[in-house]
């Protein structure tokens, strides 16, 4: 149960869509810092812009809600200047993939002492639906009115590639699983990347074959495969079914890191 | 009274540190004022390169060089691209070795990388000997600016050589 | 006790950066402004600092603006294609209010152009850059000892109003190398703190909020959306973004007199060069050369906020003459101040007037 005292009363009510899985995103991540015992006027959280973007906005921390695709490079600055703070960046698939991915790659090179939680809705949320880079081949939205024809990013391995010393995915459906994660992530010195794969009923599931609210869930909870599944499958030649994406630790590592508070 | 001096040569001899240890002499040492300019750009490595100094007894308004008055040239294509069109009132030193061609201004030959090579035993010096001669040919600074311009600037360990070549320059710029 | 050196004016810069308190700085390379990166790299982790360099221009200026946000002094340096580069989120710190200073050591644009070669080509750009509606402080040196003096004047007046402010220097003042002295210590003005019971963008009478930084315990929301005093989106409100807007605007614009920096010669005189940075050495040297009392100078350390009331300080000009390293820039503002004719002097290509080129200008126009 999350203490009250950590939102902004006075912003309700917020902007999310009814069925949304952003709120739940948000819940988790608070009971993570719960868990941790961060106190208030210790943690910032950073943004760009977006609908995930928008949560710091409903946190009773200072908060830096930057531009678009620069959060993590705006939360370097902090963290970096004041590794006494516990900094989270809360971002989304277009804001971390498309525009802000250069950024994203250098932050997990760089391993600097954050946890990087993605709300990754697979389009543009806030601009009305467009397609982004995790948009998966086929998919309708408004600017793939075909069907997306290109390749989608996994930015759980891009994360691992790139050097995070945490990674894990999880989905909206996963709720006690995503908030050991991000726990499990602000534990771990270095950069931390949470990608949390999410429903957005608004934008994405009514063009998609995924009418209602419970249907994108199911559809989120049915397609994730656990890791340790997935490398069972590989390991006995098995096919991975289509559509599935691995959900679980993908890494838990001690790299060096940057901006740990000594 | 403002002298403007120009320094070329090529890319690795210390043609710009000469122009900054010249500079150096006079703003610090000599109580004149002194502005310091380098071409910066690709040619610059390999290629002629070039560091100016203007030093005045009085300060420096306009900060560039327009016409020199002394000239040191290390390189025949350091020649041929900042000193051919010397004016005939300026003066010239050459590293006699390395430049064929002379100006029509009144020039100095001054054997600077030979000696550097063969006296010294370090080429590397040869920038240094052409300093001493400088300030002895052309009394743009006091020899005891420059020798406490260069000891600022040479690397460590390395000070009783560079105070070696100055001297062997000051005496090759006495006789010329 | 201060010291004397013999110095460049990149490493003056990062010099008066140190001296004034300077912690952070994030950069990328980019001639000709690289060794005030390099001179920072090496002198700020033994000052307690921090050095970072960045993915590109976007993350710089992103990370300063982070850093600034917890307190610290921090600074950026670039070039024409980096300054291009930062401008989304320098509107984001004059939108947020945040205290920052960018160094642009100007060079020959358009584009890739002239790396290595001075101009002042984006003196327009550092004013009006951004999208949107601000205003913000731009200081101009023309001496390796000004890279030093406005660089550490540039951060207080960031932090006095809340501002990013720019040094808006060159490759010529950048490169060469001159005297400074550099003083043990300089004196510094930090933002004033949010008082108790103060809403964190909640304007005092001079238009600047007080300043809570990160970790202060003030739980401060900072958003580059349209926002209302306690910092909170509000972005349909026509009300709300033009008060919010017109304040950011007035608190510099309203404080011209105080910011305002600038030399006059010959208030009396009847012909009358405007300058800023390097021209105004070009200046000096044709009047110390030909005497003459119907030349006058007005020299700009700071162009932005653009001091106009300078303008009057001379009651019987007749002409004014504006040499620039660019095609006539800052020109425009002054001629749309006064009613004589303003003959705009431009230079690109990256050298300086010379004195006989403004000698054959004075023969023309007196």
């Amino acid at each position: 149960m999350i203490a009250p005292d950590w939102f902004r009363e006075d912003r309700l009510p917020h902007i999310y869509c009814t069925g949304c899985g952003n709120g739940t995103i948000i819940n988790c991540t608070l009971a993570a810092v719960e868990e941790m015992g961060w106190k208030r006027d210790e943690t910032v959280f950073v943004s760009g812009i977006g609908c995930s973007s928008r949560a710091p906005g409903y946190i009773l921390t200072d908060s830096l809600h930057t531009t678009h695709g620069r959060a993590l490079a705006f939360a370097t600055g902090v963290k970096m200047a004041r590794p006494d703070l516990h900094v989270v960046v809360f971002t989304g698939d277009g804001d971390l993939a498309a525009i802000g991915g250069n950024h994203f790659i250098h932050a997990c090179r760089r391993n600097v002492d954050m946890t990087v939680i993605c709300m990754n809705n697979h389009i543009y949320g806030m601009t009305g639906g467009q397609g982004s880079p995790t948009t998966p081949p086929g998919a309708i939205s408004s600017t793939t009115p075909y069907g997306a024809s290109e390749p989608a990013f996994d930015l759980a391995e891009l994360a691992v590639a790139a050097g995070a010393n945490y990674v894990a995915r999880w989905t909206s459906y996963h709720v006690k699983e995503l908030t050991k994660a991000v726990a499990a992530g602000m534990q771990t010195p270095g950069l931390s990347f949470i990608e949390a794969r999410t429903q957005c009923p608004t934008n994405y599931g009514r063009h998609n074959k995924l009418r209602s609210v419970s249907a994108m869930i199911e559809h989120l909870r049915s397609h994730a495969i656990l890791v340790a599944k997935r490398d069972r499958l590989v390991a006995e030649g098995k096919p991975i079914p289509e559509g599935a994406f691995t959900v679980g630790e993908l890494v838990r590592r001690n790299r060096p890191a940057m901006g740990v508070q000594r | 009274m403002r002298h403007e001096i120009r320094f070329s040569g090529y890319g690795g001899q210390g043609i710009i540190l000469s122009a900054v240890i010249l500079g150096r002499a006079a703003a610090l040492y000599d109580d004149k004022y002194a502005v310091q300019t380098q071409v910066y750009g690709p040619e610059a490595r390999g290629g002629a390169s070039m560091g100016q100094v203007v030093i005045d007894d009085t300060p420096i308004l306009y900060p560039e060089v327009t016409e020199p008055d002394i000239y040191v040239i290390m390189s025949q294509q350091g020649f041929e691209k900042y000193g051919i069109r010397a004016g005939e009132d300026a003066v010239m030193l050459i590293d006699a070795d390395l430049v064929r061609s002379r100006p029509t201004c009144r020039y100095y030959e001054i054997p600077a990388t030979s000696e550097a090579k063969g006296t010294l035993g370090r080429e590397i010096v040869a920038n240094i000997v052409m300093m001493g001669a400088l300030v002895t040919a052309t009394g743009v600074v006091s020899r005891e600016a420059i020798e406490r311009a260069v000891l600022d600037s040479v690397p460590k360990g390395t000070e009783e050589l560079n105070l070696k070549a100055l001297k062997r320059g000051f005496e090759l710029g006495e006789r010329a | 006790m201060s010291r004397t050196e013999f110095m460049q004016g990149n490493a003056a810069c990062a010099e008066g950066a140190l001296a004034a308190g300077c912690r952070f700085f994030g950069g990328y390379p980019i001639t000709p402004s690289t060794e005030i990166a390099e001179t920072m790299a090496r002198r700020l982790p033994k000052a307690g600092g921090v050095f970072i360099s960045m993915e590109d221009e976007l993350a710089s200026i992103a990370a300063v603006i982070g850093a600034a946000w917890t307190g610290a002094r921090a600074m950026t340096a670039t070039s024409g294609p980096g300054f291009s580069l930062m401008m989304e989120n320098i509107g984001y710190a004059a939108m947020t209010e945040t205290p920052c200073v960018v160094v642009n050591i100007q060079r020959g644009g358009p584009s890739t152009g002239q790396p290595t070669r001075a101009a002042q080509g984006d003196m327009l750009q550092c004013r009006f850059g951004s999208h949107g509606d601000y205003s913000t402080i731009a200081l101009t040196p023309n001496s390796v000892q000004e890279m030093f003096d406005l660089t550490a004047k540039a951060f207080d007046l960031a932090d006095r109003y809340r501002v990013p402010t720019f040094l808006m220097s060159d490759e010529i003042v950048g490169h060469m190398r001159e005297r400074v002295t550099i003083p043990d210590a300089v004196e510094v003005e930090r933002p004033r703190p949010l008082a108790e019971g103060s809403l964190p963008f909640e304007a005092g009478d001079d238009g600047v909020p007080g300043f809570a930084p990160f970790g202060s315990g003030r739980a401060v929301h900072v958003t580059g959306l349209t926002h209302d005093e306690r910092g909170y989106p509000d972005t349909t409100d026509p009300e709300a973004h033009d008060k919010l807007v017109r304040r950011l605007v007035a608190k510099v614009e309203s404080a011209r007199r105080e910011i305002a920096d600038y030399e006059v010669v010959n208030p009396d005189a009847e012909t009358v060069f405007v300058t800023y940075g390097p021209p105004s050495r070009t200046v000096e040297q044709v009047m110390r050369d030909r005497p003459d009392d119907s030349i006058g100078h007005l020299r700009l350390r700071i162009v932005w906020p653009f001091p106009e009331f300078a303008l009057k300080v001379f009651p019987n000009a007749k002409t004014f003459l504006m040499p620039e390293l660019n095609m006539g820039q800052v020109v425009r503002e002054v001629q749309r101040h006064v009613d004589q004719p303003v003959v705009s002097i431009p230079k690109i290509g990256g050298e300086l007037h010379t004195p006989a080129e403004l000698v054959r200008v004075l023969e023309v126009y007196r």
